[in-house]
């Protein structure tokens, strides 16, 4: 499996992510924002950080940068998408994935682990969730608070496309287990035809057991074994 | 303009030193001349009223590369890997702008750290406010918590750990101390010296622009009732361009461009340029129209003294120019010639083609004043007549009052606001003894702590910096690791008060004392004097910021209970010293006396018998047991693992107050499982350690026989309390 990971100045997971990506065994190379030809992948991944520093809003001026029509390109010919954090903001802002993330309900950056549980395995980067579906992975985000319309929550609900909601130890999925206000507690989603992913946790943090967990490397397993 | 005496009042010049700088530059200074002594000349530049007292640390062992005198302190971690750290204080302009000045306090070490080569992997905080009734603190510490963690989170370089506290002496002047550790090559370590004539001088990173001007000066002065109009001179920043500026100077790091780089903190262009080039015994010329202005018509002085952020001053080999540049034009960042290197040992600026200011460097650097200041011996407080009785107080109400103390808080809210796992190698996250991050790709991984300990500084300046040292290696044996080397910032009021400097003079006896005992060197750190408004001095306030190897990861220990029915030993002895207590302070109100003395033959025998436990993989877990006692040090070991303990009072002279709530130094709590036990104490008893044992650890509950019982949960309650409460609820 080919993947490239998009480095927007500010990006500051994409290490972090190609790391993961290597101990997977997927074949990875770092594509600057710059560039206007993706090579040839099969999975590209828009990092965590603060694209551009994140002014105006986040992910928006990543969303207008040179090598992100290739990236849609590859998307819209259902080539997979991971946007993690700053990723998954970048993609809401390409319109690649419904609704937007506005800051925490507190306003405060949040970094911390959280349950979340796996409301679908039917994805490419989720089959490997049927072992386990409830799972700890840390947040760190201040604009991670989803937000849709009715029709669109009803849709991403109606047709499954929800990957991951916040929920408690139990798998509750519940106010107190929300960490920053999203909407239906969701913390994932995907798009129609699910090539798409977009998510505020990050699984590439937690892919050692010296890290105190590893649930993060079963989006990656799932990643590799779907290919 | 001619140079009246009111002009050199303002730059914070006495007479005295003015007729110095006409004698040593045989010329009277122009203003912008004038305005660079001030710069150079100040408390904080020039250590002035420090210097011969920090010349008495020790600083060198076999595993210091570099100590003082550089922008960090280097350290030898093995396999060729270096650790570059240091402390510095960001205090006066955090006080006046909250968010900005922790920001740019945790920007300005970071590029500390990155300007000698390293990827920097982690930063680390202690910050200090006044009593949380004060009307300021809850808006400080917020600004001041946001400041730190906006700032770092968009670097994308973990916060992991730090500490915060609170004490009516802070009122009006907060401390906010950055910590900031990165790792480098052995032979990768960029240095500040400037090395060879006609060199090119480059200028990088963001534009200049007309904040922080002064601001050294700003940070040498007590506050008045007029500081809020210090607000220009607070820097702002940018971590976005910071963030850039860090890639692009470890690119151009990878090859042998650079002949020297230094960052421009404090005192920006006039400092940066004089240090390069009198540690290498050179002149510089700078062209002042090549400096790339963010604002227009900005004069000489104002670009000399200007604390824009994000910018940089290398002295590059000539003819690697176009490759540089290159380089930081891809970054977004400016780049421009801004001068070379000559022989003349002058600084010598033009503008307009004028030359504006032509200084003898010696006069700025090696001639500027040192000050053996009169200093006067602190009185240890005797103990106090006012004892009360404390022998009829029920435990329970205790544990409860210190628990949910603002010092004594579990501090969550603070650093979950600080991304703590970006980069993936955080290996222990805030809230343990010291801080543990995994050197990238390696089995091996250092610890990290900062400790202050503002009233036992206090009570006996001398003993109080003996125990923060103490503590800070404690906290390295703690989880696992051997204590290498220490950075501090030395936070004080006016050195000019002969009682001020004599605290500083006991504190500086205090850290010598115990890190040469503890072969733990000093190898960086700040001095921050006149942290002092109307008169009212902080308490001396040593931080100190330690750091220690891990070989190899899997022998970490943290504080967390790990099982059921292990046995819990205390290692040290307990006398049952209560003065300067958590307990006298919160419980009974007492705030007078002597603080615990540390022997420091206790410390280093009993720290070395737990590293000697931990090492033979003997102990489930370690807790060194410091402020508030055993019975706090037991709490948090059970909250943290979610497990219970049952222990009996020892039979002992002391009383269960005592016994419990008691701050005798150089004691830990270790966790055994049940078939170590005999294995442990015998090696316990070989190297002469005194313990006891405790207890054993069980189901849900922490019981004294029929003195407590509490559910653990109902203690993370109480302990998680405090913040949730100052912050969310009005």
């Amino acid at each position: 499996m080919k993947s490239s990971v998009i480095v927007f100045p500010g990006s500051n997971c994409d290490r972090d992510v190609a790391v993961a990506l290597k101990k997977f065994k997927i074949k990875n190379q770092m594509v600057w924002h710059e560039e206007t030809n993706l090579p040839k992948s099969d999975l590209v991944v828009l990092p965590g950080g603060f694209s551009y520093g994140d002014y105006l809003r986040t992910g928006c001026i990543a969303s207008k940068s040179r090598i992100i029509n290739d990236v849609i390109q590859h998307a819209k010919k259902g080539g997979l998408v991971l946007g993690i954090c700053n990723g998954f903001q970048i993609l809401i802002e390409t319109g690649l994935l419904p609704g937007v993330l506005l800051r925490n309900k507190k306003l405060r950056f949040l970094a911390k682990n959280v349950f979340l549980k796996v409301i679908t395995i039917n994805s490419k980067f989720c089959l490997n969730f049927n072992k386990k579906n409830i799972i700890q992975l840390p947040i760190a985000h201040n604009e991670g608070n989803y937000f849709a319309n009715n029709k669109i929550l009803n849709r991403l609900e109606d047709k499954n496309l929800i990957s991951f909601k916040y929920c408690d130890e139990q798998g509750q999925i519940s106010k107190d287990a929300n960490p920053n206000g999203s909407s239906n507690n969701i913390a994932g989603i995907l798009n129609d035809q699910k090539n798409i992913l977009g998510m505020m946790p990050h699984p590439e943090r937690l892919i050692d057991p010296l890290l105190s967990g590893e649930d993060g490397a079963m989006l990656f397993e799932s990643l590799v074994k779907s290919n | 303009m001619t140079i009246t005496p009111d002009i050199i009042k303002k730059h914070g010049i006495n007479p005295d030193e003015y007729k110095k700088i006409v004698s040593l530059i045989s010329k009277e200074p122009n203003l912008l001349e004038l305005g660079i002594f001030s710069a150079m000349w100040n408390e904080h530049c020039s250590y002035k009223s420090s210097k011969k007292y920090l010349k008495t640390l020790p600083t060198k062992n076999k595993k210091v590369i570099q100590g003082p005198g550089e922008n960090a302190g280097v350290v030898d971690i093995e396999d060729d890997d270096a650790l570059i750290f240091k402390i510095e204080s960001h205090n006066h302009p955090s006080f006046i702008e909250p968010y900005q000045g922790a920001a740019t306090g945790v920007g300005g070490i970071l590029r500390d750290i990155f300007t000698m080569g390293a990827r920097p992997i982690a930063t680390l905080n202690s910050i200090h406010f006044g009593s949380h009734k004060h009307i300021k603190t809850k808006n400080l510490l917020n600004g001041v918590v946001s400041g730190i963690g906006d700032y770092g989170n968009c670097m994308g370089i973990p916060t992991v750990g730090g500490e915060v506290k609170f004490n009516e002496s802070y009122n009006e002047n907060i401390l906010v101390n950055a910590m900031a550790v990165g790792v480098v090559k052995k032979n990768k370590i960029f240095y500040s010296k400037a090395k060879g004539k006609n060199q090119p001088v480059i200028y990088v990173g963001s534009k200049t622009g007309r904040d922080g001007i002064h601001g050294a000066s700003m940070a040498s002065a007590e506050f008045d009732e007029n500081s809020e109009e210090k607000k220009p001179t607070i820097q702002v920043g940018d971590p976005f361009t910071e963030k850039l500026l860090l890639e692009a100077c470890l690119e151009l790091m990878q090859d042998d461009s650079i002949i020297s780089i230094q960052d421009m903190g404090a005192a920006g262009l006039t400092s940066s340029s004089v240090e390069m080039a009198s540690k290498g015994n050179l002149g510089i010329e700078i062209y002042l129209d090549k400096i790339p202005c963010r604002e227009e018509k900005m004069t000489p002085y104002e670009m000399m003294l200007s604390e824009s952020q994000e910018r940089m001053l290398l002295v590059l080999k000539s003819g690697k120019e176009e490759n540089a540049k290159k380089i930081f034009n891809k970054w977004d960042l400016d780049f421009s010639i801004i001068g070379k290197t000559t022989n003349t040992k002058n600084l010598v600026l033009n503008f307009h083609s004028e030359e504006v200011a032509n200084l003898p460097l010696s006069s700025l650097s090696v001639n500027a004043p040192v000050y053996d200041r009169k200093w006067k011996k602190s009185v240890v407080p005797k103990k106090s007549v006012s004892k009360k009785d404390f022998k009829s107080l029920n435990i329970i109400d205790c544990l409860k009052k210190i628990l949910m103390s603002p010092n004594n808080s579990e501090k969550s809210w603070v650093w979950e606001q600080y991304d703590h796992t970006v980069m993936g190698d955080t290996i222990q996250k805030p809230g343990g003894d010291s801080a543990v991050v995994r050197i990238h790709g390696k089995k091996k991984g250092v610890a990290i702590t900062v400790d202050s300990s503002t009233h036992y500084c206090l009570a006996d300046p001398t003993n109080g910096a003996i125990q923060v040292v103490c503590e800070a290696w404690r906290n390295l044996i703690s989880v696992g690791s051997s204590p290498i080397a220490i950075t501090n910032c030395l936070n004080f009021g006016n050195p000019e008060k002969d009682k001020i400097m004599g605290q500083f003079v006991e504190t500086i006896n205090g850290i010598s004392e115990a890190c040469t005992y503890l072969d733990f060197p000093v190898v960086s750190g700040n001095v921050s004097f006149y942290n002092e408004t109307k008169n009212k001095a902080i308490s001396p306030t040593p931080t100190i910021g330690g750091v220690g190897l891990i070989r190899d990861l899997n022998l970490m220990t943290t504080k967390s209970i790990k099982e059921i029915g292990s046995s819990l030993f205390i290692i040290g002895k307990t006398s049952g010293h209560l003065y300067q207590s958590e307990f006298f302070r919160e419980v009974m109100q007492i705030h007078d006396g002597p603080s615990p003395k540390t022997n420091l033959f206790n410390e280093k025998n009993n720290g070395l018998a737990v590293q000697k436990l931990i090492l033979k993989k003997l102990v489930n877990s370690v807790h060194d047991i410091s402020s508030g006692g055993i019975l706090i040090a037991l709490s948090e070991m059970c909250i943290s693992g979610k497990i219970g303990a049952k222990i009996k009072i020892p039979h002992n002279k002391i009383n269960i107050h005592e016994y419990l709530f008691s701050e005798d130094q150089s004691r830990y709590i270790i966790e055994i499982k049940e078939e170590n036990k005999k294995k442990v104490s015998n090696i316990l008893k070989e190297n002469s350690i005194y313990f006891e044992n405790i207890g054993n650890t069980q189901k849900d509950n922490l019981d004294i026989g029929a003195d407590l019982s509490i559910k653990i949960f109902e203690l993370n309650k109480l302990n998680s309390f405090w913040f949730k409460n100052y912050f969310d609820k009005n």
